[in-house]
């Protein structure tokens, strides 16, 4: 069924797919720059580059999504033009999405059968699919609706769908961003066998430890131009990242801590239905951020973050008010903007739509979240130079890059943008501030300003919680960090003994104390 | 009071009164047929009642100049699916909003049928002939309801059932739920996102047009200008009633047409209440029917479809 071809010597001699000279112009913007990249079989081929250096346009015109503006593809060596997605996997080019194409409301097995050509029979998909699944260890029931599935499995769904093509080359965007470390080397064991049976492999992705580990070349994009093609395993990752930045990233230095004894922010067994029906129930939650450090809440998007996030602000009331304590101020029953003026600020996960109103300028932005506690409103009008004058502070503290002073929010790129979120907070000086996923698609150097700015401010005494997806982002700046699963809030651990294998485990259910008795009982096996 | 309950039994369960609900419902059928496949295909066309209305007068005029019902039914369906052609091309070609278009083609509709229909208003037709079948419309009781309805009534019952195999049975209803359900997963995937929801369109229309026609070739032999009387806007509402599921649309529309009847059905038993109470009650019943709906929801699923009304302009 998936006939392996693989070959041997002459490998490298004809690749699969080569690019030559791709450009791709929006207007004025040249999104690709005269790319040239030759894809081979069995080799695992990084497309590195931060966000916005044209990675995802790229393979979108490998795919066939988008056209280009100039340069050619060649797939073995014959020039092609590909009008659809469709055409390139008959050519045998399969894609795995960053931001999954599935559809919720439809069964596993259709999923995957609107990803297939439409000559084969449901049952014969549905077949293929298990035996596919199954050959690969990615185990899936066909018959289960999308959205009842956790991350992981809609990622295998992605990839089973990919695999049922039997591609040549699979083109996967950012496959571990969403992953449990465990879950990723599950991937990673797969990804080796596709290479061992011949097949091409594309990863596009940012963490340069994984790219070091699994691929066997590396080609950098920056700005839309390719800046080199390397072997990683001969690089170093901070080699890796300046090709990717072009520079140096500020290293984020560690602030003297204040005293970490006053509990600023407490969570005290709180437990709230979703709203809606996807929606997590947040079971028990119990949490105490003293002054002056910073814990961080890891865990599996998807596990109740978003639910524990809208009860802290606000947006959702808890259902008692000492369920929430804002600087020992029972706070649970109070709407968002009350909490703003006991010294909470808030920085939601989602920049456009929820951390600002996206057509609104900049100033109007930063009314919205500082009216109750900045004194932009006097006598019930707006103080416009002082929402100006806050727009200024916020974007000379915080390196805001924008075409003008007060421009809409839209029109800022996702860095600079969340810059100016978490700064517009931040120099309020909360007493406590609560951030979800601060660097989320950030690029490396708005990163590590924000990562810095944080540190500060919990420097200065505040009591800053964060939300993140990212281990490594927690590692760097938490003190504490705890795991949430299933809506349940793990006791936080010392950021010293969090190492990634338990807060892994964790993330995908062990209890910390188990998820300790398996490391020691590893190391005993290892010794 | 107990005679007056048996007294209302006996006249539900009357041959008429089922008669006169078939043909009552139909019409809601027709329509909401093509807009629950418009709908899943997540396009939200608010002009059905628009669409009707235009049906009705050209269904009306056809049949009037060429003295044939089907002539009448064809006029009426390619008005239906002219319109929601113009619906089309400004919400999926332009991509201007779909609530206020479909608002727009609602009350352009209604102008343009009185247009159209002012010549013909006065004007009488013979309506469309009921099926015979010697023996089996004459079987006592379920003879004539099962075997003497117009063509119409049979028509609507075949399109709603192909609609369900159409949906669930076939590869190109799956296609057509999945662009309803994330457009740009469907796009990422290579479907033409607006070709398909333009073909939705345009057989929503036709359906609408087909159902406005149903008004002066089936149901009333003549044509007055606003006859759909709000027909078009239960139509949407019994789409959402029915979770955009083609078996509960068809439960949907023989209960209001039910209940749409029953207010004229009870009026001789002179129970008392004022004939506008009547009138109210299948409006009243709608909306008590979707509220029970969506506190029924919660834990179910969501039952829209996710893209349904979102805008969607793919990226070349």
């Amino acid at each position: 069924m998936l006939d392996a071809t693989p070959q041997a010597g002459s490998l490298r001699s004809e690749p699969l797919l080569s690019a030559i000279s791709i450009s791709k112009r929006y207007g004025d913007f040249l999104a690709n720059d005269g790319i040239d990249l030759d894809l081979f079989p069995a080799e695992i081929h990084a497309l590195l580059g931060e966000n916005g250096a044209g990675k995802s346009t790229l393979v979108k015109i490998m795919y066939g999504l988008i056209q280009p503006s100039g340069g050619e593809l060649r797939w073995m060596g014959r020039k092609v033009v590909l009008s659809g997605p469709s055409e390139a996997r008959k050519l045998g080019i399969g894609m795995v999405f960053q931001h999954f194409t599935l559809f919720e409301n439809l069964t596993v097995a259709e999923n995957v059968a609107l990803g297939l050509p439409p000559s084969e029979s449901f049952a014969a998909i549905s077949e293929r699919l298990e035996e596919t699944a199954r050959v690969y260890g990615l185990p899936l029931d066909p018959k289960r609706e999308v959205w009842r599935l956790s991350v992981g499995e809609r990622q295998r769904i992605e990839i089973v769908r990919a695999l049922l093509q039997n591609p040549k080359l699979l083109i996967l965007d950012e496959p571990t961003s969403v992953l449990t470390p465990q879950e990723a080397d599950l991937l990673f064991v797969v990804l080796g066998r596709l290479k061992s049976e011949g097949r091409g492999i594309l990863y596009i992705s940012h963490k340069l430890d994984e790219v070091k580990r699994l691929c066997d070349t590396a080609t950098i994009l920056r700005g839309g131009k390719k800046v080199a093609t390397c072997d990683p395993r001969q690089e170093t990752a901070a080699s890796l990242a300046r090709m990717m930045v072009g520079g140096e990233i500020g290293e984020v230095k560690s602030a003297s801590r204040g005293s970490m004894v006053q509990p600023r922010l407490i969570v005290h067994r709180l437990s709230l239905a979703p709203d809606d029906p996807h929606g997590t129930y947040l079971e028990d939650v119990s949490l105490e951020v003293c002054g002056g450090e910073i814990v961080g809440i890891a865990g599996v998007s998807g596990n109740g973050q978003d639910e524990l996030f809208s009860a802290l602000s606000g947006e959702r009331l808890a259902p008692a008010q000492g369920a929430v304590v804002i600087d020992g101020n029972a706070a649970g029953l109070l709407d968002v903007t009350e909490r703003r003026r006991m010294g909470a600020a808030f920085v939601p996960e989602e920049r456009l739509g929820h951390g600002t109103a996206p057509r609104m300028k900049l100033s109007e932005n930063a009314l919205l979240t500082g009216h109750a506690a900045s004194g932009m409103v006097k006598k019930g009008f707006i103080d416009k130079p002082a929402t100006l004058a806050h727009v200024d502070r916020t974007t000379k503290s915080f390196d805001v890059r924008k075409a003008k002073r007060d421009p809409e929010a839209v029109s800022l790129s996702g860095g600079n943008l969340q810059k100016f979120i978490v700064g517009r907070e931040i120099l309020r000086e909360p007493g406590v501030l609560v951030v979800s996923q601060p660097t989320w698609g950030v690029d490396a150097g708005a990163a590590a300003v924000i990562r810095q700015a944080l540190i500060d401010l919990a420097g200065r005494g505040t009591a800053v919680l964060v939300i993140s997806q990212d281990l490594d982002e927690l590692a760097e700046i938490a003190d504490r960090i705890a795991v949430m699963f299933h809506g349940r809030l793990s006791a936080p651990l010392n950021a010293a003994e969090a190492t990634r294998e338990k807060l892994g485990l964790m993330m995908g259910g062990a209890r910390p104390e188990r998820a300790v008795e398996d490391q020691e009982a590893k190391h005993a096996i290892g010794a | 009071m107990l005679e007056t309950l048996i007294n209302i039994f006996h006249l539900i369960f009357s041959e008429s009164f089922i008669l006169t609900v078939v043909t009552a419902s139909t019409p809601l059928l027709l329509a909401s047929s093509g807009e629950l496949m418009v709908e899943r295909s997540g396009v939200l066309n608010l002009g059905v009642e628009g669409m009707m209305i235009v049906g009705a007068a050209c269904g009306f005029a056809g049949a009037w100049l060429s003295g044939s019902i089907l002539v009448g039914a064809l006029s009426g369906i390619i008005a239906g699916a002219a319109l929601s052609g113009m619906f089309g091309i400004l919400t999926l070609g332009l991509a201007v909003n779909q609530v206020a278009t479909g608002l727009a083609l609602t009350i352009f509709g209604v102008g343009l049928s009185g247009l159209i229909g002012a010549k013909f208003v006065g004007e009488k037709i013979a309506p469309a002939a009921h099926l015979h079948l010697p023996m089996l419309t004459d079987l006592p009781g379920v003879g004539r309801i099962l075997f003497g309805e117009d063509p119409f009534v049979y028509v609507s019952v075949a399109l709603i059932i192909g609609i369900w195999l159409f949906l669930y049975r076939s590869r190109p209803g799956l296609v057509l739920r999945a662009v309803g359900d994330n457009h740009a997963s469907a796009h990422a995937l290579g479907y033409p996102v607006l070709r398909i929801r333009m073909l939705a369109v345009l057989f929503g229309g036709a359906c609408a047009g087909l159902a406005g026609a149903y008004l002066p070739l089936a149901y009333t032999p003549f044509f007055i200008p606003g006859m759909t009387s709000g027909r078009g806007w239960i139509a949407l509402a019994l789409v959402v009633f029915a979770s955009w599921r083609p078996g509960r649309l068809v439960i949907g529309a023989y209960l209001f047409g039910a209940v749409s009847i029953l207010g004229l059905a009870l009026q001789p038993l002179q129970l008392g209440i004022p004939q506008q109470v009547m009138n109210m009650l299948p409006y009243l019943a709608t909306v008590v029917v979707l509220v029970l709906i969506s506190r029924a929801r919660g834990t179910a699923g969501s039952a829209a479809p996710a893209s349904l009304g979102l805008v969607f302009v793919p990226d070349r």
